[in-house]
C-alpha cells in the first residue's frame, strides 16, 4: 500500500483519502463518558455505535459502553421516536445509569428527529424515572469532525445541568478539552498544586483508565458527578482549554450564567502550560508553590540538556487543531522546524494560529485545515522531514518514507502509554519531549555504521 | 445478576440440559441495548474489502470510511489499494443538494490515478436517505472508464451485518461471469468466505493445490478482480463461514450450475473434513485424489499432534467462552477446544440462525449456555458464573475479559497469526496457552493465591 501515493499534489475537491478526522458522534460519545454513571446513547443505526465503541476500545484498551437506538428501515421512514422511547425504557430497566447522553447521527439528523420533544414526552409518560437525567447533543456526522462532536456534547452538558446561581463561589470551572484521561488527571494535578478549587468537566480519568478489579463495571468510579455539573453556573470563572473543543461550552456558561471565561491553548509544552498556570494565578486565586516551580524547572532542564539533538530538525505533524497548535509552539521553542502542520478538522482559525507561531521559525511551512494524510504523504515525499508526530495512521507514511514517528493525538491504536502518561502540563511536556528525543536517538543508533555507533549520546 | 437480563432476552438464551432446545434469533436488537452488533455497511465492507486491486470508495460522511480503514489484517500478496481509505466525505451541502456529482468527480479522479481493476461504491445510511442514484453514477463512470464500477447497497439501517453480507454478495455477483475462463481445468475450485487474515488463505490454497486442484478465485482474501470475473469457470465453490459468502455460492449455483460445499478450516476435525469432502467431490474425475488427501492429512497430523499434546497437558480441564460474529466459527471452536482438553461452557454469536444454534446445542456439553446477540452485562455475568479461563471474541470483548481477569483470544479482525488449517490449530493452541497460563492472572483479585495480596486488597477497599 506504500507506493500508492504520487509525489505530485493534485487539486482535490470531491474526496478525502486517508482522513485525518472522523465524524462527530464518536467525539460526543467520548465526552459523555466523562460524566459519572453516564451511558452515552447513539441515536442512529447499530453500526455507528458499534464502530465508535470499537474505535474507542482500540485506543483506550478499556470496555466502552454505549447504547443505540438500533434504527431500521421503518425508523428511517417514520422517524426514530419509537426507537428512542423503547431505548430509554430498556436502558433504565437494564443498565440503570444516572445520566443518558444522547447524540444524533447523520441518519437521525437528516430524518429530523426532534429529540427535545421526544424526551419531554418520554418524561411525561414516566419512561424516564424520577431523579434520572437524559439530555442530548446534535452531532451531524457531515459537519465538522469528531472534535466538533466533543465540543457540542460538552456544550450540551452546560445547557442541561447548571442551575441558576444564587451566589458566586470561589470555585473555577475547568474544561480540559478533547484530551486523554491522563491529561485530565494532569489538569487536576496542576489546579491542586496551585490551590485552585477546580470543577473539571468532562473528566474521563477513572473511566477509561480504570484499574483491574476483577470485575466488569458498567460505570467505573470516575467521571464528573452531576452534582458538580449542576453547580457550574456558580463558579467565578471558566477556564476553557483548547478553543475548538472547549470554547462553545465556556461561552454558553458566560452568556447564560454570567460566568466569565478565559479560553486558552491546550497546555502542551512550556509556554502554553505557563499561560495556563499564569491564568490560574492571576484570575483564579492560585498560589505558586515551590513544588510546581520545580516541575517546570525539570522540563526546562530537559529542554536545555537535549536542545542540540533537536535544533533544525524538520517535523511534519498532524492531528486535532487544539493539541497541534500547542505542539507546534512547543516544537518551535525547542528549535525544531515544523514544516508541515495539518489538521483534518475544518476551520480557518487553525491556519492563522499556526502561521503566527511559525512566522519566524518556518515561514514556508505547509499549514492546512481540512487536510488528509494522503496530502501529508505527498508533502513529505516532496520535501523530506526528520520526524513525524501524529496519530497511528501516520505509520504507513513513516514506513514508506523511512521516517521516525512519535505517536501523538487520537487515535493511537498500536501503542500504549497515552491513557496513563499525560502530554499536558510540565510533566506531560517531559513525557512528550522524552519520546521525541528518544525516537530521534534510536533512529540515529539504527542508522549509524558500526564504527560510528556511540555509547554516549 | 439474572435480574439485569431483561425478560425480552430470555428467548435468546438457552441452557443446555435444563429445558428442551428453543432459540429465538436473527431478530432485530432491542433498541437501547448495548449490543455487540454492527450494521449492513459493516457486513459489506468486511466481505469486499480484501479485494486488493479494487478501489473501495465509501460514499457518505467521513466516519464510515475511517472506522473501516485497514482494521482487518486481510493480507495481499500483490497490490494493496484496499488498505487506503477513500471517502466522498459528504458535507451538509451535499446532504441538502445531493452527493451524486461529488461521487462522480471522486471516481473520475481516483480511477485514472490508481488504475484499479474495478471499483466498489458503498452506499451508507445517509445516501439511502437523500436518494442519490448511486447505481446511475456507477453505470456512467463504468461506461467512461471501461472498468466495472459496482454499487454496494449497504445503507446501515437496512438490517444487520448479515444483510450486509448479502449486499456484498450481490456486488461480487456483478463481476462473476464477466471474465474469460480459458485455462481453467475440470479439477478447480474457488475459495469462498476466507479473508486471508494473517495469511490464512495461503495455507488453504496450499492444501488444495497439493491435492492437485487449481484454485481459480479467492473470495475475497488476497482477492483479485480478474480472478473473480472468471470464477464461474471453476468446478466447485468451497464456502467457509456462516453467511458471509454463502449467498454468492447460491447465486453461482443457480446461474452457473456450480455446486458448493460448506466447510470450516478451524480445528483439526473440520479442516480434515474440508480436505476430504473436497477430495471426494473430485474423486470420480481424479481417482488418485483421495490418496493424496489422506497423505496430506496424515503428514500434517503427524507434525501437529505431538506438539498439541504438550499444550493439552497444561490446558486440560480449563474452561472457555466463545462469542463470535457468525455461528459457524463457533462450531469449529467448540471442537477445537475439545482437542485441547478444554470445555466450552458459554457459546454465542451476533448473527446465528436457528439452524446454527440447533447444531451448537447438539455439539455442546450439558450445562453450556448458548446465547444470541448478547451484551456486555450478560456476557460478564455468564463468564463469572462459569468461572471461565479464556474468552474468545472480538475487539469490544477483549477489555471486558481482561477486566474480569480472564484470558482472551481474538478470533476475529485483530488476530495477528493464522488460526486456520492444521498449523493454525497449533497457533490457536499456543495463543490459548499463552493467555490462559500467563502468570498475570495470579495478580487479579479474584484469583489471588497469596494471602498477603488479599490483605493488601482488603486494606485498599
Amino acid at each position: 500500500m506504500l507506493h500508492h501515493t504520487p509525489a505530485v499534489v493534485a487539486e482535490r475537491k470531491a474526496l478525502r483519502i486517508n482522513p485525518a478526522k472522523t465524524c462527530q458522534p464518536v467525539g460526543a460519545m467520548y465526552a459523555a463518558l466523562g460524566i459519572h454513571r453516564c451511558l452515552p446513547h447513539s441515536h442512529g443505526s447499530q453500526g455507528c455505535c458499534a464502530y465508535h465503541r470499537s474505535h474507542l476500545t482500540r485506543h483506550y484498551r478499556e470496555p466502552v459502553m454505549a447504547s443505540t437506538s438500533s434504527f431500521t428501515e421503518g425508523a428511517s421512514v417514520f422517524g426514530g421516536a419509537p426507537n428512542l422511547r423503547q431505548a430509554l425504557a430498556t436502558i433504565f430497566d437494564v443498565y440503570d445509569p444516572d445520566v443518558v447522553a444522547i447524540h444524533t447521527t447523520c441518519l437521525s439528523e437528516t430524518i429530523g428527529d426532534d429529540i427535545p420533544s421526544i424526551l419531554k414526552k418520554a418524561a411525561a409518560d414516566g419512561i424516564i424515572p424520577q431523579g434520572k437525567r437524559v439530555f442530548h447533543a446534535n452531532t451531524p456526522s457531515y459537519v465538522g469532525s469528531h472534535v466538533t462532536g466533543f465540543a457540542n456534547m460538552v456544550r450540551a452538558m452546560v445547557e442541561t445541568f447548571p442551575v441558576p446561581a444564587a451566589e458566586r463561589m470561589e470555585a473555577v470551572n475547568l474544561i480540559p478539552g478533547y484530551v486523554e484521561p491522563s491529561d485530565m488527571r494532569e489538569v487536576k494535578h496542576l489546579a491542586k498544586m496551585l490551590g485552585v478549587d477546580a470543577r473539571v468537566f468532562p473528566d474521563t480519568s477513572g473511566v477509561l483508565d480504570a484499574p483491574q478489579t476483577a470485575s466488569f463495571r458498567m460505570y467505573p468510579s470516575g467521571g464528573t458527578p452531576v452534582s458538580v455539573l449542576e453547580r457550574l453556573g456558580q463558579s467565578r470563572l471558566t477556564v476553557a482549554l483548547g478553543p475548538t473543543a472547549s470554547e462553545p461550552a465556556a461561552r454558553f456558561l458566560e452568556a447564560a450564567h454570567g460566568v466569565p471565561c478565559r479560553v486558552l491553548d491546550l497546555p502542551i509544552g512550556l509556554r502554553a502550560t505557563d499561560r495556563f498556570v499564569q491564568t490560574l494565578l492571576e484570575d483564579a486565586g492560585g498560589a505558586l508553590s515551590p513544588e510546581l516551580n520545580d516541575e517546570r524547572g525539570r522540563l526546562v532542564d530537559l529542554m536545555t540538556d537535549m536542545h542540540a539533538h533537536l535544533h533544525g530538525k524538520r517535523v511534519a505533524l498532524w492531528g486535532d487543531p487544539d493539541p497541534v497548535v500547542s505542539l507546534t509552539e512547543f516544537l518551535a521553542d525547542l528549535g525544531m522546524k515544523p514544516v508541515c502542520v495539518l489538521t483534518g478538522t475544518p476551520g480557518k482559525r487553525f491556519e492563522l494560529r499556526v502561521r503566527g507561531i511559525l512566522k519566524k521559525t518556518a515561514p514556508r511551512a505547509v499549514v492546512g485545515a481540512g487536510a488528509d494524510l494522503f496530502f501529508l504523504h505527498q508533502v513529505v515525499k516532496k520535501e523530506p522531514v526528520d520526524l513525524l508526530i501524529g496519530n497511528t495512521y501516520g505509520k504507513y507514511i513513516a514506513r514508506a518514507e523511512d521516517v521516525p514517528h512519535v505517536r501523538f493525538g487520537w487515535p493511537i491504536l498500536d501503542r500504549v502509554g497515552h491513557a496513563h502518561f499525560p502530554t499536558l502540563g510540565y510533566r506531560g511536556g517531559l513525557y512528550l519531549l522524552t519520546r521525541i528525543v528518544n525516537t530521534l536517538l534510536e533512529r540515529a543508533d539504527r542508522d549509524a555504521p558500526d564504527e560510528e555507533l556511540e555509547l554516549v549520546l | 445478576m439474572t435480574g439485569s437480563i431483561y425478560a425480552e432476552r430470555s428467548a435468546q438464551i438457552h441452557r443446555k440440559g435444563e429445558e428442551p432446545f428453543r432459540m429465538v434469533c436473527n431478530k432485530e436488537s432491542l433498541a437501547g441495548a448495548v449490543s455487540q452488533r454492527a450494521c449492513v455497511f459493516c457486513g459489506s465492507r468486511v466481505v469486499l474489502y480484501p479485494v486488493a486491486d479494487a478501489l473501495h470508495l465509501v460514499h457518505g460522511p467521513v466516519g464510515c470510511a475511517v472506522y473501516t480503514w485497514d482494521i482487518r489484517g486481510a493480507l495481499s500478496s500483490g497490490p494493496e489499494l484496499h488498505r487506503l481509505s477513500f471517502t466522498t466525505d459528504l458535507q451538509e451541502t451535499d446532504v441538502i443538494f445531493g452527493g451524486e456529482k461529488k461521487l462522480k468527480r471522486a471516481l473520475m479522479e481516483l480511477i485514472p490515478r490508481h488504475r484499479p481493476q474495478a471499483a466498489f461504491v458503498y452506499a451508507t445510511c445517509i445516501v439511502g436517505l437523500i436518494g442519490d442514484d448511486v447505481e446511475g453514477v456507477c453505470r456512467q463512470v463504468s461506461a467512461e472508464t471501461g472498468i466495472p464500477v459496482i454499487p454496494v447497497q449497504s445503507e446501515g439501517f437496512k438490517g444487520n451485518k448479515r444483510a450486509g453480507y448479502q449486499a456484498a454478495c450481490r456486488a461480487l455477483f456483478h463481476l462473476v461471469g464477466t471474465g474469460d475462463t480459458t485455462g481453467i481445468g475440470p479439477l478447480s475450485v474457488n475459495i469462498l468466505g476466507d479473508f486471508n487474515l494473517a495469511g490464512e488463505i495461503w495455507i488453504i490454497r496450499r492444501y488444495f493445490e497439493s491435492l492437485g486442484l487449481q484454485v481459480v478465485a479467492n473470495v475475497t482474501g488476497d482477492g483479485r478482480v480478474g480472478d473473480i470475473r472468471r470464477a464461474h469457470g471453476a468446478a466447485l465453490n468451497v464456502v467457509q463461514c456462516s453467511g458471509a459468502t454463502l449467498e454468492l455460492a447460491r447465486m453461482m449455483e443457480e446461474a452457473h450450475g456450480i455446486p458448493y460445499l460448506r466447510v470450516s478450516y478451524v480445528g483439526v476435525e473440520d479442516v480434515a473434513d474440508a480436505i476430504y469432502r473436497v477430495a471426494e467431490f473430485f474423486a470420480h474425475r481424479d481417482p488418485g485424489i483421495m490418496d493424496r488427501a489422506r497423505r496430506l492429512v496424515r503428514s500434517e497430523l503427524e507434525k501437529l499432534l505431538p506438539q498439541l499434546a504438550r499444550y493439552r497437558e497444561a490446558l486440560q480441564g480449563k474452561r472457555a467462552a466463545v462469542y463470535t460474529g457468525g455461528a459457524f466459527k463457533a462450531f469449529s471452536l467448540v471442537k477445537a477446544f475439545r482437542h485441547l482438553g478444554m470445555e466450552v461452557v458459554l457459546v454465542g454469536s451476533q448473527t446465528g440462525t436457528e439452524e446454527d444454534y440447533r447444531e451448537l446445542h447438539e455439539i455442546t456439553d450439558p450445562g453450556t449456555i448458548i446465547v444470541d446477540d448478547s451484551n456486555p452485562l450478560e456476557l460478564s455475568a455468564f463468564i463469572k458464573e462459569k468461572d471461565v479461563d479464556i474468552f474468545v471474541g472480538g475487539v469490544k470483548e477483549r477489555p471486558i475479559a481482561h477486566k474480569l481477569g480472564v484470558g482472551f483470544c481474538d478470533h476475529n479482525h485483530e488476530r495477528k497469526i493464522p488460526l486456520e488449517g492444521f498449523e493454525g490449530m497449533l497457533h490457536f493452541a499456543e495463543e490459548v496457552y499463552r493467555s490462559v497460563m500467563s502468570p498475570v492472572w495470579r495478580f487479579v483479585p479474584r484469583r489471588l493465591e497469596e494471602p498477603r495480596g488479599v490483605r493488601l486488597q482488603a486494606v485498599r477497599r
